[in-house]
């Protein structure tokens, strides 16, 4: 094996010395969700944008409609609060995973 | 006279027909560096042994003006022939034809050809070169994908069904070749997916080209949905004839027993693994210390590199080799390569070849990627796959064997025939620091010197428990032997587990974690 194609992996505190497959290196680390940011579940097209920065929503009001897949998917408040910021305009396409706007909670 | 005529007016329609999709469109397909249909199937075959069917098949279709439109042979080419003088059945979807696109007769001679290859008990060899269904025949084609799903699925565990990816397979038509045991592909010609660049683009605004999508190389290493990876249509064929030097033909035979060979004096067991458990080395050095001729034949070489799968023979014998790889990943367990042995074992089991197991691996990977992955469900296919196997199973414990690991790679517990172990051998709960630092928390926690303390306890659990002899003492090995001797052992298990006979309690099927 080259230098450069060893690694280290710690199982159970045993430091082994091993080649690390680029899936265990591109890993993306885990961070709790955050009900104040609206993120897109599932890849689409912004058809309208239902509320305005500033303006105060209730939980559960419809914030924007997604269109993915031909259906129209009405995105909903997670939680009460003031509008912090709208990401996204009229027309984008977002893929999965998108913060598309963002509350600050009551 | 009129004989000769009638003969003439044959071979003159067969040469017709035998052109596929024409001159034009044949030098197409040849500038994409791939071969018509039937060169493919030539190619493959054993010389002459090929006889086509269905060559006068023509469409049926009268929507879109379809009805002035002549496809010959509907764009598939089916038939039957020898590999190293068996008989195989074979289809070969003609892209020089409507782009090998599938319509109602298409999709009836490949399951015309599917039903032969199950009555007759031989393995079946689709070549996949197709655009998808061919649009002008409506449900007609969508029902012909369901029809040859279904024969893929019943034709399971009976004949070895393989898959050959020599252009598009796109959409609905890759769900053929995912039902079948073995999937090749060629760098730059083979692509899959699901749904194409086109559609991600229209959709995500993502551009991607069909390779990055779909390649040979994607779903070699990536996705886990090829087995073969090869870089010509030459060198592919080559592997699907290696391949069938190994396999038996169908679920009621063995694969062929040829004479034994030694394996290659260069490959010393001994020198291979080191004593130092933290320390990598290939595996497959391993299997070739001990194999007939040290040829181990590696299946889906390229995806989940900490488990290593592929066949070999031993006395003449063919074995299915499952090993854990410390070279990669330190041979962990994870969702990949869970998934990866589970259904080669099924195989090995479906076709009555015994499963020899290496073990050597520190546990599982640790990690919030892998727990939400469903490392507990995918993690349970190699459990549920060992339990339920009735092959002869033989496993090797070389090195580490800790924890949950050690139950599932193989175990006396999950009913292995012969548990050997060599005399490095740790099979035990987990490695001895990890041990040591909860069984002798306070102890190390409450000492002057807690780095002192933990060494000294760490050899300790070592001593007492890092070795193979308490499982030993317990009868969950059966044997410890010299790695010089495997070979010996290995030989002897074989040989003696030749009429297992196992009865399951009878039942409809088992639900197994998939």
């Amino acid at each position: 094996m080259k230098d450069k194609d060893t690694g280290k992996l710690n199982i159970n505190s045993t430091q082994y010395t091993t080649r690390l497959s680029n899936k265990f290196i591109n890993r993306k680390p885990w961070s709790p969700a955050d009900p104040g940011r609206i993120i897109s579940y599932i890849p689409g097209t912004i058809l309208d944008i239902l509320v305005s920065e500033g303006q105060v929503v209730e939980k559960g009001k419809d914030l924007i409609i997604l269109e993915a897949m031909k259906m129209q998917n009405f995105m909903k408040s997670t939680l009460g609060g003031a509008i912090k910021s709208i990401r996204v305009k009229k027309g984008d396409k977002v893929g999965k995973g998108t913060v598309l706007l963002e509350i600050e909670p009551d | 006279m009129a004989v000769s005529k009638k003969i003439r007016e044959l071979q003159e329609k067969r040469n017709q027909i035998l052109l596929g999709g024409g001159q034009q469109a044949i030098e197409k397909q040849k500038a994409m560096g791939k071969r018509t249909a039937r060169e493919r199937i030539l190619g493959l075959l054993d010389k002459d042994s090929f006889l086509e069917y269905d060559l006068f098949v023509e469409h049926d279709a009268r929507d879109f003006d379809m009805d002035k439109k002549s496809l010959p042979s509907d764009g598939v080419i089916i038939g039957s022939g020898t590999i190293h003088g068996d008989p195989v059945a074979v289809y070969a979807q003609d892209f020089t034809v409507a782009g090998g696109s599938l319509g109602m007769m298409h999709s009836r001679k490949i399951t015309k050809i599917m039903d032969y290859a199950l009555k007759m008990r031989m393995p079946l060899i689709g070549i996949n070169d197709s655009g998808g269904a061919r649009i002008q025949e409506g449900v007609n084609s969508l029902a012909g994908y369901g029809e040859i799903f279904f024969r893929n699925t019943i034709s399971s565990g009976v004949i070895p069904q393989i898959s050959v990816i020599l252009g598009p397979c796109a959409g609905g038509a890759v769900y053929s070749p995912a039902l079948t045991d073995f999937v090749f592909v060629v760098e730059n010609i083979s692509k899959m997916f699901i749904t194409g660049p086109e559609v991600i683009k229209t959709v995500l605004g993502e551009e991607i080209s069909m390779e990055d999508l779909g390649g040979a190389r994607v779903h070699s290493e990536v996705t886990g949905n090829a087995h073969f990876f090869a870089m010509s249509e030459e060198e592919c064929f080559a592997q699907i004839k290696r391949l069938l030097t190994f396999i038996p033909w169908n679920n009621s035979t063995g694969a062929k027993i040829i004479e034994s060979c030694e394996p290659d004096a260069s490959y010393d067991p001994e020198k291979i693994v080191p004593d130092d458990p933290t320390l990598p080395y290939d595996v497959r050095d391993v299997i070739r210390s001990v194999v007939d001729k040290s040829d181990f034949f590696e299946v889906m070489e390229m995806y989940a590199r900490n488990m290593v799968i592929g066949f070999a023979r031993i006395g003449g014998v063919t074995a299915g080799f499952v090993a854990n790889q410390p070279m990669e990943m330190a041979g962990v367990l994870d969702v990949d390569s869970s998934d990866k042995a589970a259904r080669f074992i099924r195989f090995c089991d479906a076709f009555n070849i015994p499963i020899i197991t290496f073990m050597d691996l520190p546990g599982y990977l640790p990690g919030v990627d892998q727990e939400h992955a469903g490392v507990i469900r995918h993690g349970a296919k190699i459990l549920y796959s060992y339990c339920e196997a009735t092959v002869p199973k033989i496993t090797v414990i070389l090195r580490k064997a800790y924890g949950g690991g050690y139950i599932a790679m193989g175990s006396r517990h999950l009913r292995a025939d012969f548990v050997f172990a060599w005399p490095a051998a740790e099979i035990a709960v987990m490695g001895p620091e990890g041990a040591a630092n909860i069984i002798f928390r306070k102890e190390i926690m409450s000492s002057d010197d807690p780095e002192e303390m933990r060494k000294q306890k760490v050899a300790e659990y070592k001593a007492k428990f890092a070795n193979p002899y308490v499982a030993a003492s317990r009868g969950y090995v059966d044997a410890v032997i010299e790695p010089a001797e495997t070979r010996r052992f290995l030989l002897h298990a074989i040989k003696s587990t030749a009429n297992k006979a196992v009865k399951m309690i009878s039942k409809k099927h088992g639900n197994p974690p998939f």
